[in-house]
């Protein structure tokens, strides 16, 4: 409900800042980033299986082979921008004010802090571990 | 933050249970428990009982609240009109679903019937939430034909296929059911437009005589007055007029995605 001393108008209020002209990059990469993640998931479950139990010389061998380690950094790639685009949706949703700022500036740091430091071991790995 | 609890001074208290009326004793009856706050009583919201002569009154809900309010209860403050499903004044949510009173049978609904206001709005009194910023989010969409091209002599043409795309729109009474039930909506009522409002930015965006369809994309393209859509369906759901508000949202992002890629 409006504060009292704001005297604005409803539809002054409603139109407030404007349109942000923006929002639909977001929903689109969204959508493009889970249809990439349907088979990038799946063969990252894959992978997970089919290396359990195996050995560290095995799992490094498996994962310097240039195909799988590309699809690895596809996976990290498509896969943390489709998190923290998800967990933006969510903050943006239900954290309000200064908070929801904070939180979002936070959720873009983790998102390539996790992103980096998943990229740097697949590399490592892929280049001879 | 979102607050998931009512605040302290809109939480309910128990009621009161006003007394069968004497003359109905032998009555068949249907008990009402209604949501009572008055801003002239200092205190919270409370849930008072009433009993109804089911054989004195109309079948549906509206008929009861009435029935009320002329023998039991003249305070009982709630908004109606039409009695007809036409005007929306007397949208509420009854058994825990948001409806029109006067097209809610009493028999669709088992036990008590319990009636609450629209959730989640400022309460004027009773059963009358506080619509102002629901109808100038209407208003902020431009609901009306905007056309450059100097004015035909007679009318604007629309072929019977293009009219026929207005279907499942124009129906719309701005009864704020779907609105009201949408938790994007309550989270984000200020900046969200919610459906009933996209619905008729929809109407907008898709009548072939409208010459704006670009500047009313542009208005809506934003993430929080249309993207907090999350397709959560309670607005189809609630809809009394059988509309698909949720339906409609999908297809002015669809617009969006259409003159970009």
């Amino acid at each position: 409900m409006a504060n009292q001393n704001d005297m604005r108008t409803p539809l002054s209020r409603v139109r407030g800042l404007g349109s942000a002209k923006d929002g639909t990059e977001h929903f689109w990469r969204q959508r493009l980033t889970a249809i990439a993640n349907i088979p990038l998931m799946l063969f990252f479950i894959w992978t997970i299986i089919s290396l359990n139990g195996v050995g560290y010389e095995q799992t490094v061998a498996y994962l310097s082979s240039p195909f799988v380690a590309i699809v690895m950094l596809m996976v990290i790639g498509a896969g943390i921008y489709h998190m923290k685009l998800g967990m933006q949706v969510i903050i943006e949703d239900y954290v309000h004010g200064a908070a929801g700022k904070a939180l979002l500036v936070a959720n873009s740091f983790f998102a390539i802090v996790i992103g980096a430091t998943c990229a740097f071991a697949i590399l490592k790995l892929g280049f001879g571990g | 933050m979102v607050e998931l609890a009512l605040p302290k001074n809109s939480r309910l208290e128990e009621g009161k249970v006003w007394t069968k009326i004497a003359s109905d004793a032998a009555a068949p009856s249907r008990e009402f428990k209604i949501y009572r706050w008055s801003p002239d009583d200092e205190g919270n919201p409370r849930v008072d009982t009433y009993t109804v002569n089911t054989d004195d009154c109309g079948p549906m809900v509206l008929d009861a609240l009435i029935w009320i309010k002329s023998n039991i209860d003249p305070t009982l403050t709630f908004r109606r009109s039409c009695r007809e499903g036409i005007c929306g004044s007397c949208a509420m949510n009854i058994d825990g679903t948001n409806t029109l009173a006067c097209t809610k049978g009493m028999d669709e609904v088992s036990g008590d019937v319990k009636i609450y206001p629209l959730p989640h709005m400022p309460v004027v009194k009773d059963l009358v939430p506080d619509l102002t910023n629901f109808y100038a989010q209407h208003r902020s969409i431009e609901p009306y034909l905007k056309t450059v091209t100097p004015k035909p002599e007679k009318e604007w043409k629309q072929s019977p296929e293009d009219r026929e795309k207005l279907d499942g729109l124009y129906e719309c009474i701005l009864c704020a059911c779907c609105s009201t039930s949408c938790p994007s909506y309550w989270w984000n009522g200020d900046r969200y437009l919610g459906p009933a409002t996209l619905l008729q930015a929809y109407r907008w965006l898709i009548d072939s005589r409208d010459e704006a369809t670009g500047e009313r994309l542009d208005d809506l393209e934003d993430p929080f007055r249309l993207y907090r859509c999350h397709t959560i369906m309670n607005c189809a759901q609630a809809c009394p007029k059988g509309l698909n508000p949720a339906k409609a949202i999908a297809e002015i992002k669809k617009m969006m995605i259409e003159r970009r890629v």
